[in-house]
Order: C-alpha cells, then sequence, then structure tokens
C-alpha cells in the first residue's frame, strides 16, 4: 500500500462492503434474491388486491384457469390462486418468525454460555446437548398437538374480551402457536454455532488487546464479540427459514398445523393431493410456488456463507 | 553434469484481480550429494520455484509459462502426469513446513512411511515395512518399532518432521526437496533436523534443496544459496561467497539488517536502505542500489553507542516475585482425569524503568503465560506482580492498564476486523477519558500513527488493507495511544520477514528513547533477545533457570540449558563459515 | 472406553427422562378428554375407565408411575383408544418401519455418498452443478409432492409397483425411494463438503508429492476424513427413517409406527404418546451412540481422545 501524503483520508473498505461485493457477483444468489423479493411481493402486497381465498362456489369447483380465477379453483370452487398467495402469507412468515424466534433465544443463550465459559458454560451446553439428543419433530408434534387445543379457547376469549373480528382472530390463534412451537425448539443448534464462534473469537487477540486496554466486559462483548459473530449467524439463520416452512409444511400436512378453511402451501399440498388423478395442477402449482421459495432461500443461504466466508463447520 | 537444472523458470499466477509473476524467470542448478539453499521472504517465489518442479501447484491459477526444469534429460514440465507420478517419491522426494497438517492424521504414521515403496516398487509389506521402520530409526525416532503404528497426533513436532523425512527418504531419492522443514521449529529441534540431514546427505549421496527464510539456517546447512526476490534470483554462489562479499544490494541489506550476536548497534539498517525498488505498471521491477549504504552504515554504529543512554540510576519499575500460573486439563466437570499444567512454576524477575528484560525459550516453555499474568490477563495462582512499588491486584488492575500494555505476536488477530483505524485508536482515548471532545483525539490519533511511521490517510481504511508489518504499527500505536510506561512485547516480530523485522525492531528502539519506555521481550529468538535486550533471563518448563547481563550471558552462559540453547542456533558468522570451508 | 459408554449411558438416561417429562406434561396439558371419541357414556362409567388407567391418581404419582412400570414390568401402559397394550401395538408396526427405514437407508447412502464424491471429485464442472442441482430438489420438494406424483406416473404404469399398500416385497420401492431422497440429497452435499475440506488440506499435497495416482489420493487419504460430517449426520437421520416418516407412512399406507404417534397426539392417547415417544427417543440415543463410534472409528484423534498421549 502507498504510503501517500496526508492531504486526503482514503476511504477504507469493510468487511461486510466486501461482502456486498462478492454477494453482487454471485447469480445465483442474486436471482435468489429476485424471486423472494417477487414471492414476497406476490404473498403480501398482490394478495390484498386478489378475491377472497374462503369463498366458496360449489358450482364452480375444479374450473380450469381463466381471466377469472388465473389458476382456476379447487374442489370446493375457491380460487386457487388467491389461495396460493394468502397460503403462501402464512407459510413466509411461520419461516420468519420461528426463524426471529429462535435467533433470539440462539444468539444470547450461546453468547452467554461462550462469553462466560467455565462451569456456566458446561452445564448450559450440557441442557443443549440433551434436548439435542430428543426427537424434533416427535415434540413439536406434541406441542403443536397441546398448544392448538388451546387455541378455540383463546379465540373465544379475546373475541369476548377485547371485540376482535373472530374469523381473523382465529386464523391468528390457529397460526401463532406454530410459530412458537417451531421457534422454541429451533434455537438449539444456533446457539451451539454462536457459543462456538464466541469461543473463537474470544481466543483471537484483539478480544486480549482490549481486555489489555481496560475495555468493559460489555464494550468487549457488543463491540468486539458480537460484530464478528453476526456473519455466521446470518448464513445459518437464512439456512433455518427454509427447515421451519418444511417443518410447517409436514404438520399442517398431518393435520397438525394450519387447518382448513385457513391455507398454507403444506395445506394446499395435502388438499391438492386427495384430486391428483384428474386435478394435478392443485398439488403442482402450490407446490411449484413452494419449492421455489426453498430453492430460492437455500441458495441465498449458500450465497451468504460464500461471500461472508463462513467455514461449513458447524462448531 | 548436474542433478537438476532450472532453466528461465516463469510460474504465473493468473486471477481476477490481475496476473502474479510469482516466479520470474529464475534458473540454477543442484549436483548429485550437493545441498543448496533457497533463501527468499514471503512472496519471494521459493516455494512456488520448488512445488512447480514436481506439479504440485494448483492449475487454475498456477501457470507456468516459460522455461524448463531438467531431471535426468527430461523436462519435467513437460512430462505425462503417469510418467512424473512415477518419478515424484521415487527419485524426488518432498518435505514440507508444517509435519502437523503435511501429515495425514487419519492414518498410523507406518502406513503413511511405507506407502511411497507400495506406491513404486513391487515389494512386499513386511520388506517395505522394515525398511520404513529402518529408515525411521535412521532419522533418530526412539522405539520406532512400538511407535510406528501410532498416529500424526501422538508424536511431537521435531518427531512428527522426522516421520516426514523418514517417508520422502524410504525410497532412496536422488533428490529431496525441502520446503521451509524447521520453520515452525524449536532451536534445539531445528539443530538436530539439520544434522540429520547433512548425516543422510553425506550416507546416502542425497541432494537436498533447502528452501528457507532463515539465512543462517542456510549458512549453517548449505553448499550453496539462491536468493530469491519477488520472483527472481538476484544473486546465487557458494555460501561463504554470498556472507562474505555479497554483491546485490538486497542481498546486503539482507544480511545487515539480520541481528546476530554480533550486532552491536542499537539500530539495524534496514533494506531500503541498500535498495530501491521501483514497480512499473505492468508489474515489473526495477531494482537500484542507494549509494553509499555501507558508510552511513558505519556512522550508525558510531553513533550509538549502546549503553549511551542508559547510564542514569537504576530504579526498578516491576519485580516478580514466585509467581506460579496453574492451568487445569479437561473440562469444566471433574469426570476426566485432571492434569494440571504448571506453565509458570516459581518465578522471580525484576526490570528497572527505561530498560529492556528479554525473556527466551523454547515453544511452551511459559514464556507467553508468564507475560499474560503479569499483565493479569491470566489468573495467577500464586505470587506477587509489584509495579512502581504497589502490589497489583486482580480487583484494581483496570487502573493500571493505561500504565502496562502489551503486543502481540499475530499482528492480523490482534486488531478487530471490523472497526477503521480511526475507531481503533480512538476507543482507548474514550475509555480512558483522554484527551477533550472529537478533534483533539483525532489529532491524537493523527500523531500516534505518524509516530510509528504510518500516514493519516489511513485513518478511515480497515485492517486487511494493510500488511503485516503495518498492522504491527498499528497494534504498537494503539498500545501507545494509553501512553503506558511499560510494554510487553509478546513474540511481537516472531512472524515477520527480517527486513519488517528490521523496521519494527528500530521502531520499538526509537519509541523507548524518546519515551523512556519499559519492555518485557519475549520471543523464541535468541538473535533478536540479544539485540533488543539490557538484560536477559532464560526460560525452561516454567521457571527461569538463568538471568543475566545480555552481553555476559551469550558469551558466559552459566546453565547448560542456555548453552544448548545458544549451540542450537545456526551460525552464519563468516569466522565460523571460514572454519567450515577449511574442513571441507 | 467402557468410561466412555458409562457417560453416554448416564446422558441417554438423562435424554430420555427429560423426554418423557416434557412429553407427560404436555399431555397432561391438553384440554379434552381422553375417551370422548366413545360417545354416551356414563360419568361412573368414564370414573371407573378412569381408575382402570390410573388416571384418578395425582398427578405426581402418575408421573412416577409409569416410569416406574417400564423398569418393573417392561409395561408402556395400555392404549387409552385402542384398548391395547401400547408395547403390541410397537412391536406390530415397528417391523414394518424398520424394513421401510432400511430400505431408505439403503438407498440413500448407495446413492447419496457416490454423488457426493462424484461431485467433489468434479469439482466446478457440468457433473458437479448437476448432481448438487438434484440433490437441491431433493431438499427442497417435499416426499409430499414427490410421493403422491410417483404414484400417478409411475406405480400407475409400471407392472409390479402398487399405489399404495403394504404386502408385497415390491410395495417397499416406491416408499423408500420417497423417505430416503431428503436423506441421500444431504448425504451428497455433507460428502462433497466434507471431501473438499479434506481435498484442500496439506496432507493431500504430501500424498501427490509421493507419486500417488488421483483414485489412491481420493480413497485412501480424503474419503475416511471426508465422510465424518456424513456419518455424523447419519446417527440421527437413520433414527428418523426407521422411526418412520409419518408422511410417507400416510401417503403409501405403510402400516408403521408414524400413524399411530400422529394418531395419539391428535386424539390425546397419552401412554400411547409417552410409550412411542420414549422409543423413538430411545432408538435416537442408540443411534447417535453408534454414529459417535463410527466417528471414533475413522478420527484416530477422537478415538484416543479418553487417553491423551
Amino acid at each position: 500500500m502507498p504510503e501517500g501524503p496526508a492531504s486526503e483520508f482514503e476511504q477504507g473498505s469493510s468487511l461486510w462492503k466486501d461482502a456486498r461485493h462478492r454477494m453482487g457477483q454471485n447469480k445465483f444468489a442474486m436471482g435468489s434474491l429476485c424471486v423472494l423479493g417477487l414471492m414476497i411481493l406476490l404473498c403480501f402486497a398482490m394478495a390484498w388486491f386478489c378475491k377472497d381465498p374462503n369463498k366458496v362456489n360449489l358450482v364452480n369447483k375444479f374450473a380450469a384457469p381463466s381471466e377469472e380465477h388465473w389458476f382456476g379453483t379447487d374442489a370446493l370452487g375457491r380460487d386457487l390462486f388467491a389461495r396460493i398467495l394468502y397460503g403462501g402469507q402464512v407459510s413466509i412468515l411461520v419461516g420468519l418468525i420461528a426463524t426471529a424466534v429462535s435467533v433470539a433465544i440462539g444468539i444470547i443463550y450461546g453468547a452467554i454460555s461462550g462469553f462466560i465459559g467455565g462451569k456456566t458454560d458446561a452445564v448450559l451446553m450440557r441442557i443443549v446437548d440433551t434436548l439435542l439428543a430428543i426427537p424434533f419433530l416427535v415434540l413439536v408434534i406434541v406441542l403443536q398437538a397441546t398448544l392448538s387445543n388451546f387455541s378455540g379457547e383463546v379465540t373465544q376469549w379475546i373475541v369476548d374480551n377485547w371485540g376482535w373480528d373472530k374469523q381473523f382472530t382465529s386464523r391468528l390463534t390457529n397460526v401463532v402457536p406454530l410459530f412458537f412451537a417451531l421457534g422454541l425448539l429451533g434455537w438449539l443448534t444456533l446457539s451451539r454455532i454462536v457459543r462456538a464462534q464466541v469461543l473463537a473469537i474470544k481466543e483471537r487477540e484483539f478480544v486480549e488487546a482490549a481486555v489489555a486496554l481496560g475495555y468493559s466486559k460489555s464494550r468487549i462483548l457488543f463491540r468486539h464479540v458480537i460484530p464478528n459473530v453476526l456473519g455466521p449467524t446470518i448464513v445459518y439463520s437464512t439456512l433455518t427459514v427454509p427447515g421451519f416452512i418444511m417443518y410447517e409444511a409436514i404438520l399442517s400436512f398431518l393435520g397438525l398445523g394450519v387447518e382448513s378453511p385457513n391455507s398454507s402451501w403444506g395445506v394446499l399440498i395435502k388438499e391438492g393431493a386427495n384430486f391428483l388423478e384428474t386435478e394435478i395442477q392443485l398439488l403442482l402449482l402450490p407446490g411449484l410456488f413452494f419449492s421455489l421459495t426453498l430453492f430460492s432461500l437455500n441458495f441465498l443461504g449458500d450465497g451468504l456463507r460464500d461471500a461472508l466466508d463462513v467455514k461449513a463447520s458447524k462448531d | 553434469m548436474s542433478l537438476l537444472e532450472v532453466k528461465n523458470l516463469k510460474t504465473y499466477f493468473h486471477t481476477r484481480a490481475g496476473t502474479t509473476r510469482a516466479v520470474d524467470d529464475v534458473s540454477f542448478s543442484i549436483n548429485k550429494g550437493e545441498i543448496v539453499g533457497v533463501v527468499g521472504e514471503s512472496g519471494s517465489g521459493k516455494s512456488v520455484t520448488c512445488h512447480t518442479m514436481l506439479g504440485l501447484l494448483p492449475s487454475p491459477p498456477a501457470k507456468v509459462e516459460g522455461g524448463s526444469v531438467t531431471f535426468d534429460d527430461q523436462n519435467l514440465l513437460h512430462l505425462p502426469l503417469p510418467i512424473l507420478r512415477a518419478i515424484r517419491g521415487k527419485r524426488i522426494s518432498m518435505i514440507f513446513q508444517d509435519p502437523m497438517s503435511c501429515l495425514n492424521p487419519y492414518l498410523p504414521i507406518l502406513e503413511q512411511v511405507v506407502e511411497p515403496i507400495l506406491t513404486h516398487e513391487q515389494t512386499s509389506r513386511e520388506e517395505a515395512e522394515s525398511r520404513a521402520i529402518e529408515m525411521m530409526i535412521k532419522v533418530g525416532i526412539r522405539d520406532a518399532e512400538t511407535r510406528a503404528r501410532s498416529y500424526p497426533h501422538q508424536f511431537s513436532g521435531g518427531m512428527r518432521q522426522r516421520a516426514m523425512i523418514a517417508m520422502a527418504l524410504v525410497t532412496n531419492p536422488d533428490l529431496l526437496l525441502a520446503d521451509e522443514p524447521t520453520t515452525a521449529l524449536d532451536v534445539t529441534v531445528q539443530a538436530r533436523i539439520l544434522q540429520i540431514l547433512r548425516e543422510l546427505r553425506n550416507d546416502l549421496g542425497v541432494a537436498v534443496l533447502f528452501v528457507t527464510h532463515d539465512l543462517g539456517v542456510v549458512a549453517d546447512v548449505a553448499d550453496r544459496v539462491v536468493v530469491m526476490y519477488r520472483g527472481k534470483v538476484v544473486e546465487q554462489g557458494s555460501v561463504l561467497s554470498i556472507f562474505e562479499n555479497p554483491s546485490h544490494p538486497y542481498v546486503k541489506g539482507l544480511l545487515a539488517c539480520r541481528p546476530t550476536f554480533e550486532t552491536k548497534y542499537r539500530i539495524l539498517p534496514t533494506v531500503e536502505d541498500f535498495l530501491h525498488a521501483e514497480e512499473a505498471k505492468d508489474g515489473s521491477l526495477t531494482l537500484r542500489e542507494r549509494p553509499n549504504a555501507m558508510e552511513r552504515l558505519s556512522n550508525l554504529e558510531n553513533k550509538h553507542d549502546p549503553k549511551d543512554f542508559r547510564r542514569e540510576p537504576e530504579q526498578t519499575l516491576l519485580e516478580v516475585k514466585d509467581l506460579k500460573v496453574h492451568f487445569t486439563s479437561g473440562s469444566g466437570f471433574s469426570r476426566k482425569t485432571r492434569q494440571t499444567v504448571k506453565a509458570v512454576d516459581g518465578v522471580d524477575l525484576s526490570i528497572a524503568k527505561g530498560k529492556t528484560l528479554g525473556l527466551v525459550g523454547e515453544s511452551g516453555c511459559g514464556k507467553t503465560t508468564l507475560g499474560r499474568a503479569i499483565l493479569g490477563l491470566v489468573h495467577a495462582h500464586s505470587g506477587i506482580v509489584r509495579y512502581d512499588g504497589a502490589v497489583l491486584q486482580a480487583s484494581d488492575m483496570r487502573s493500571y492498564r493505561k500504565r502496562m500494555q502489551i503486543i502481540f505476536q499475530d499482528p492480523y488477530a490482534s486488531l478487530n476486523p471490523r472497526l477503521t483505524i480511526e475507531q481503533a485508536l480512538t476507543e482507548p482515548l474514550t475509555v480512558h477519558q483522554i484527551g477533550s471532545g472529537s478533534s483533539d483525539r483525532r489529532e491524537r490519533v493523527v500523531s500516534l500513527l505518524e509516530e510509528v511511521g504510518l500516514s493519516s490517510a489511513h485513518l478511515l481504511r480497515y485492517p486487511h488493507e494493510f500488511s503485516g508489518g503495518q498492522r504491527q504499527r498499528l497494534c504498537v500505536a494503539r498500545a501507545l495511544a494509553v501512553e503506558p510506561e511499560f510494554l510487553v512485547c509478546d513474540e511481537c516480530v516472531s512472524a515477520m520477514d527480517v527486513s519488517v523485522q528490521a523496521q519494527v525492531l528500530n521502531l520499538l528502539n526509537e519509541l523507548q528513547e524518546s519515551r523512556n519506555l519499559t519492555y518485557l521481550f519475549i520471543s523464541h529468538d535468541l538473535s533478536v533477545v540479544k539485540f533488543v535486550s539490557d538484560e536477559v533471563a532464560v526460560m525452561q518448563a516454567g521457571r527461569i533457570v538463568e538471568t543475566n547481563e545480555a552481553e555476559a550471558l551469550y558469551r558466559q552462559p552459566k546453565d547448560p540449558y542456555t548453552q544448548k540453547l545458544l549451540d542450537a542456533v545456526p551460525k552464519s558468522d563468516l569466522k565460523e563459515l571460514r572454519e567450515r570451508q577449511r574442513r571441507n | 472406553m467402557i468410561k466412555f459408554l458409562l457417560g453416554r449411558l448416564m446422558q441417554g438416561i438423562l435424554v430420555l427422562f427429560t423426554l418423557y417429562t416434557i412429553t407427560f406434561f404436555l399431555a397432561k396439558a391438553m384440554p379434552g378428554e381422553p375417551f370422548t371419541s366413545e360417545k354416551n357414556v356414563s360419568a361412573e362409567t368414564k370414573a371407573n375407565i378412569r381408575k382402570l388407567y390410573g388416571l384418578d391418581r395425582p398427578l405426581w404419582e402418575q408421573y412416577y408411575v409409569y416410569p416406574k412400570n417400564i423398569i418393573t414390568e417392561g409395561s408402556l401402559g395400555i392404549s387409552t383408544s385402542k384398548g391395547r397394550p401400547v408395547k403390541d401395538i410397537i412391536a406390530q408396526s415397528f417391523p414394518n418401519s424398520l424394513i421401510l427405514g432400511l430400505c431408505a437407508l439403503g438407498f440413500a447412502v448407495g446413492i447419496g455418498i457416490p454423488i457426493g464424491v462424484l461431485s467433489a471429485v468434479r469439482k466446478n464442472s457440468w457433473v458437479d452443478w448437476s448432481c448438487m442441482g438434484i440433490a437441491m430438489i431433493g431438499i427442497c420438494v417435499p416426499s409430499f409432492t414427490i410421493g403422491p406424483l410417483l404414484q400417478i406416473y409411475l406405480a400407475a404404469h409400471l407392472p409390479g409397483l402398487k399405489v399404495a399398500g403394504w404386502g408385497s416385497p415390491q410395495d417397499v420401492i416406491l416408499p423408500a425411494f420417497t423417505l430416503g431422497l431428503v436423506s441421500a440429497a444431504y448425504l451428497a452435499r455433507l460428502t462433497r463438503g466434507g471431501i473438499l475440506e479434506v481435498l484442500s488440506q496439506d496432507f493431500v499435497r504430501t500424498a501427490q508429492a509421493k507419486g500417488l495416482s488421483p483414485s489412491k489420493v481420493i480413497i485412501k487419504h480424503s474419503l475416511r476424513g471426508g465422510l465424518i460430517p456424513a456419518v455424523a449426520y447419519l446417527g440421527p437421520a437413520f433414527a428418523a427413517l426407521i422411526s418412520g416418516s409419518f408422511i410417507v407412512e400416510t401417503i403409501f399406507q405403510v402400516p408403521g409406527m408414524g400413524q399411530h404417534f400422529v394418531n395419539a397426539a391428535t386424539t390425546r392417547d397419552e401412554f400411547l404418546l409417552l410409550g412411542i415417544s420414549l422409543f423413538f427417543g430411545f432408538l435416537i440415543v442408540v443411534m447417535n451412540l453408534i454414529a459417535d463410534l463410527l466417528t471414533g472409528f475413522l478420527d484416530p484423534r477422537v478415538r484416543i481422545a479418553d487417553n491423551p498421549e
């Protein structure tokens, strides 16, 4: 690097900026980002202009695609396009919110465990090890079965006491337990990743230099440790979202997740599978939206991993 | 007729960022039974040359752009891969720098030593194994029969490198390519490995191409030297002629900037004193000699009498009494067998104000832990650290942070990669409320940067945009920001090339004068320690075995361990070289 | 070694106990009655049934009796919805799940690992890209889309394959394929990543410098280390496969354990729920242990962790 005169400050290039640049050159990742943007736009903005996804019209069931019904109608004559978009709302929200819940718990838990270290760390990680050995889906099913049993009562209570719209409330109480069932159980792996990262960063000499310079513990944690842990956390979180979307679909398919008349992609695929011999588009179209979203999320995660230069190993 | 001849070799790396001429028109040769040292600093292309010969470089990005490597009347560069493979490991073997990562951790040592025989010869497994064990005994692996079936992680560093050598020589090759084979090892181990290589050359007649950055090692082991600089051979010849009468300015600089036991002056010359390198836009390099470098040098020598400014009455700044640091291995629970490692086991030392205490020892002797325990960065088990008359307590350590600072070995890991230089240097000022307001602090940061030889233009840059030497200057600047009186320098030049090392050592010496700093200088390198220190302490297995004034300790070591360390250092002074020349 | 096994045994018991505790209290927290399906039952009969199942006792006593019965009598309780011992239900349905799971695993390992190796060896070629593309499809397209598609496109047209059902040996093909696809995809990705990681290490260059052929370098020096991530994944995955995929069993109407479990969760059949949960937990603990032992076999550094040099 040439050491020029002190006249002008040279603008440095931060690691985030470098990562953004690398990301921009990854065609797969950028393409995925576009698809995801489009998907979110469709599901959350376009959906407002669609027909009522729950309007039953038994006369017009299994209609072929037309100007009126872009994707045709289902067994109850409901507009498939609208149902896919509304279902997408639920599926995407489940993925995002469950991830947010598990990231919040995982970062705090992992950072505490790694930063304090010693006996605290050993105990906290033994707990995680034990929970990790418990079959995840089994617990989610039990938890979800318990939580969703309460949803009727909770809906009634909210309608009685707060005066909310009943249909909206029941939609909410049907879906919200899912967020928590998934989120509460999904933080385990994330906390281990965060902890491993914190431990690795703690060993780096700049943290020791910070101690030697007399910085406070909280300053070291928030200014020196956490910013350096964010990269792997972001990458892993991105790769967690498709996992949660898949779990939602599995639960819904088993009748333990979102329930009709509410829709999610899992529900739609389940409904479509009933008529697959005659009306295969009822299975294929929601399946296409679902898989496209998962594809994009996975490619985006892979792209982020390369751009942020995160090692593939988990611990 | 030479065994191997490299002619006009060119290896370029083509990446998106541009083309790097890693090896640019390199020619040299090696005869049967000869040891040729290839010396150069990082980025000089010495390792790339070595790897190119056997076609071991990943391509792309590497591409051989021209030249030839003639071995046995064949040009290795144009051989089809199957034929080249028959030469690899059979006629030409190779050993690498880091014996841990270069041995397969999943296979027993014996399995790996046997592999070249089984690959290249029609031999039964039993015979191959007995030959492998024989070779392992020859390179000095104790209990080779019983230990052969162990895995690499069960061997120590020196034993692993011996296993590598056994693996390379088990097929009786004609040529051994050794790529920095002793760099990761302690001096005493290095001395033994060099001895083994010399013996093997004499016994088996194997020629060795010895690639290293260490001129001392070359002087010790090689017959001839090839000096490389930025992809080119700048000078080659016999060891004596290079050391006695170097002609190229770079080689002169390289020889001069290296502290040896004989160095008397306080300021080291740098390569830049001898050489002016100009890089054109197309990447080609013009080297020009700076005139009168030697004269300026002798002026330096005269001006800086080492004892000149140190004649004040001595006043003890730091005193350590019976300090002990014990580590317990294993997890937080007592499930596994606990083992206590006595990293520091009862150390006494004291440092006078404005002086430098050098602390030498081999890896694992506890010198780094001692430095950190003094600063309270690791918990001391027992003992007292008295600083400026007061006993340091863990509870009020933070008030001493302003006065005692540390510089680490790895400048890449010592700076938070997410902070700009300005942020990193302002932070200590803010925390300790030095300076008033942001403009005053910025002024202070700028003057700090200038003090360590960097420019204020770098304020908004990030650490990864600097070279290793520049980063170490930044670390020094950060440590100085709180205006300390005492600095622990923990192997702070060990990862550097000698030319950069000279600059940083000079900086430390200048700062000591201008700021009246006191140093605890920790290093494994005896020459460097002698150069910077007034007093030297030798550490072994957690204890200090000998402390004395630097000059006296090196001239008349009292402890046998000190003697052993001193003997192990490769000798490169002319007297020694001439002596060896005569013996041969 | 014995120490290690003992430690793992303790951890396994802890895991099962935690699982039991969580499941027990969740099951108790479920609103409603376990016998709501049987209509028109007098309050008296209900009370009798409750007594029969021991549901009238205080909560802490129920919590303590169930594990006690497992240990003393080997009993997992009686299903409230089926009226049969849970042990019998598991004994009857588990073999089906086991066969399905083993076939799926065989398929996943047989396809996934070779594809991963191939991808790693031909890194950044069209072979690599297409293999990884297919793997991505396996991960992103859910089994309940692939399953039905296989049913109408393969089962309906190929002789010998049935759309659904469980009786003749070839009935296992489609469900096993559907079930194994996801694992195969993950295995392929993990194997590729693992081998590339090993190939970037220095000792591979040493092997090349010894004059070994490329295939030898891969087989002898890279495969062992490269398979470690895949093996670590296989433990839990194997347990998940043989404990029966709820979805695939539903689609192909396989009389496996998964269906019973989902039914138990929806009908509040708490003994069946507890029994199958614990059985799943047991399988996972055992499989994790086997995976750990296998990793130790592959990696000597882990193997000797108990007694360092």
